[in-house]
């Protein structure tokens, strides 16, 4: 029994010492580099947990550009030395991660996916005065813009999204509507950013329903709306629950046009839904239908490039690794301007303009830490299984 | 009795010598991000001290202690920030409030046994949570308070940052330390004890035992409940996400892999837990390579498990009896010559 006991504890202290281990070797390697000295870029995404279909692409999205930077030179001869760590979708992870990341001294941060694990870590990054620029999308991570020197985003905000909807509802001539939302930050964000961008454009919504996370059955909500009489439904939610309210939808045969939001941007949402999703139109960077999209379009070069590469190595492309993608780029852009220095830094990033990223053309300013505007986005339809623009 | 004053001394002497290096360590640490895990160890090791006292004393389960945790953080949070009360008066606020509460609903809970009993808390832990999700006026709903938390400070002192913050939740780890061994070692403590043996027999000896496990309820929610205002203030920014289901477990998880029914195994048990966690975050990737956070949970559960086989009265009281076992054969390898 105590020999049991011994090789437990044991065990625990190997892992622990291995762990203090690991944090040497990194900085060993950080003084062996053959060239010049590295630079160190941190990222925090949510890998694993709930939000982990967002953190997967842009993991994978952020070391494909390391790899490839680093195989031609770095910047200026230095090579990029990333340290990326997983939050787990957990907002006390998170702050915790962008602490260690903040003491070994990395240049800039990237991260997090969401919005909650964003927001978490947002106090300790303001007091480092670090660079952070988020893949995540609430307004609030970057407003009020002066509380938030150091924070950018490159996610298109749910305000122009909003926008983006209720213009081309009303384009259509579609101005009775029903809103459905999933019973989350996203969902939550959505709806409160939609109905003000409802009231601009003189779009009614004649009747709010809400369901949750892990819901299969979305019929309740479905009958309300239904009586309700609309002209088009607008859903906003990510998979599953954007899918099971698209089969559900399809099941209780309404006709009028279903709407969803850009949450449904990856090949899963087409995957649960079927042969329902046929015919859903949502608003989206543009990079789902970079192909379709005309040769003056000042992304479309940008775009396939990214698209070939990330489909050559990993799977269907998402517009997530995309945001990922525009954090990661703007920063590396900023640091050869600015050379390793952190305010430097962020003052590059905060003149980012013309930037032509997948998420959009970025025009940064002191007022503005999102850059965008509502040109990022274009309505796509879903048909056949594929993305095409909608007319 | 000679023995025993001994072992008190020796008692108060390890209680020092722990107060000692715990508030020498800022000091020798530089790297802030160890101080910041030690920040979150102390919030957490006053939830489980408090759980401890309930589980391990009391033999009463709460599948529910993430709710007081919250209903802490969010008075906390909503007072300071939505109605600029003073920290300090809201973290009063909370712990008085979520006291109340737990008792109130304690009154009908603790009719119930086992794992009925872990039920009922685990449904009222549930309940705090959607009303933290739903409430959205008051509580900013899913996306989290939305005006900033203001800092704790102590006259003109603002704990702005990891080093000061520090001080302040040692202190109040300590206090719930000492608070609880004065409960465990008073004539509640051994009520409490006798109702862990057996209830019925408590009962025959005219013990209370409905009103102190009521009593012990609410202690322990009302350390959550402030462990939850230090954490508001600490991070500054909260939602319901960390109030979850999974904190109540994991919560509980510490507690047992510390150990129930001592006062160390709170702070051990914790310790482990989040160290062992953090340094799995560093070190997974070296082993495996594009490894993210689904590896960790993997390696967590089988040393959780292999903790459980092995010692189950929790890390602490299994290093006390291979303390006690090595100085045993000492003291007869001494005698045989």
């Amino acid at each position: 029994m105590k020999k049991r006991v011994f090789l437990v504890i044991a065990l625990i202290l190997g892992l622990v010492l291995a762990g203090c281990g690991g944090a040497q070797e990194s900085t060993e390697k950080s003084s062996s580099a053959e060239t010049k000295e590295p630079y160190k870029i941190g990222a925090i995404f949510d890998i694993s947990g709930p939000g982990s279909s967002l953190g997967v692409p842009e993991r994978d999205t952020v070391n494909m550009i390391v790899e490839k930077v680093n195989e031609n030179g770095g910047i200026d001869g230095h090579p990029i030395e990333l340290i990326m760590l997983d939050n787990k979708s957990n907002e006390t992870e998170a702050a915790l991660a962008a602490k260690s990341l903040i003491q070994k001294d990395v240049l800039a941060i990237i991260g997090c996916s969401t919005s909650g694990t964003t927001l978490a870590m947002l106090e300790g990054i303001q007091q480092a005065e670090i660079p952070l620029v988020s893949a995540a999308a609430s307004i609030r991570i970057v407003e009020p813009v002066n509380e938030r020197k150091w924070v950018f985003k490159t996610a298109q905000s749910d305000s122009l999204v909003a926008e983006r909807v209720a213009t081309y509802l009303k384009s259509k001539g579609l101005t009775k509507i029903a809103f459905a939302s999933m019973n989350n930050a996203f969902g939550d964000s959505g709806k409160v950013e939609f109905e003000k961008a409802a009231a601009k454009e003189g779009i009614e919504i004649l009747v709010m329903e809400k369901f949750e996370q892990n819901d299969t059955m979305m019929t309740s909500q479905l009958t309300n709306i239904k009586k309700a009489n609309p002209q088009a439904v607008l859903a906003w939610a990510i998979p599953p629950s954007a899918s099971s309210f698209t089969t559900s939808f399809d099941d209780l045969g309404l006709t009028v046009p279903l709407i969803h939001s850009h949450g449904i941007g990856n090949k899963t949402f087409i995957e649960l839904a079927g042969d329902s999703a046929n015919g859903v139109v949502f608003p989206v960077g543009k990079l789902l239908v970079a192909e379709g999209l005309p040769d003056d379009d000042p992304q479309k070069q940008v775009l396939v490039e990214y698209a070939t590469d990330f489909e050559a190595k990993y799977g269907p492309r998402n517009t997530f690794g995309g945001h990922a993608w525009d954090a990661l780029q703007i920063v590396l852009n900023a640091v050869e301007k600015a050379g390793p220095d952190r305010a430097k830094i962020r003052d590059e990033i905060e003149n980012t303009t013309d930037f032509v990223g997948i998420s959009g053309v970025f025009n940064m300013s002191p007022e503005d830490h999102n850059g965008l505007s509502l040109d990022s986005m274009v309505m796509v339809e879903i048909s056949e299984g594929s993305w095409i623009p909608a007319k | 009795m000679k023995d025993l004053l001994k072992q008190k001394r020796l008692r108060h002497a390890l209680i020092l010598l722990f107060t000692l290096i715990i508030f020498t360590l800022p000091f020798l640490i530089t790297n802030n991000y160890y101080l910041s895990v030690l920040v979150i160890i102390g919030i957490h090791t006053i939830v489980v001290v408090g759980l401890c006292l309930l589980m391990g004393y009391a033999g009463q389960i709460s599948l529910g202690h993430a709710a007081f945790y919250g209903l802490g953080a969010y008075t906390s949070g909503i007072l300071t920030s939505t109605y600029n009360v003073s920290p300090w008066l809201a973290l009063l606020a909370g712990a008085v409030g979520t006291g109340i509460i737990a008792y109130l609903i304690g009154i009908p809970i603790f009719r119930l046994k086992e794992h009925y009993l872990a039920l009922a808390t685990l449904g009222f832990g549930l309940i705090i949570h959607v009303i933290l999700m739903e409430e959205v006026e008051l509580t900013g709903g899913p996306s989290g308070l939305s005006k900033g938390i203001p800092y704790l400070s102590i006259g003109s002192l603002v704990l702005n940052n990891d080093f000061k913050f520090y001080f302040l939740v040692w202190i109040l780890a300590l206090l719930a330390l000492i608070l609880a061994n004065n409960v465990v070692h008073s004539r509640i403590g051994r009520a409490l004890r006798s109702i862990h043996g057996s209830e019925f027999a408590a009962q025959s000896l005219g013990v209370d035992t409905g009103r102190h496990k009521l009593q012990v309820f609410a202690l322990s929610a009302v350390y959550a409940s402030v462990a939850g205002s230090l954490y508001a203030h600490y991070i500054t920014f909260i939602s319901p996400s960390p109030f979850g289901l999974m904190t109540s477990i994991q919560f509980v998880v510490m507690a047992v892999v510390g150990g129930l029914a001592s006062i160390w195994g709170p702070i051990f048990g914790v310790s482990v837990i989040t160290i062992m966690a953090e340094s799995l975050k560093e070190f997974m990737p070296l082993l495996i390579p594009q490894a993210g956070g689904e590896y960790e949970i993997v390696v967590y559960g089988i040393i959780l498990v292999v903790i459980m086989i092995f010692m189950p009265d929790g890390l602490t009281a299994t290093l006390v009896k291979a303390y006690e076992g090595w100085r045993y054969r000492k003291e007869r390898a001494n005698e045989t010559p």
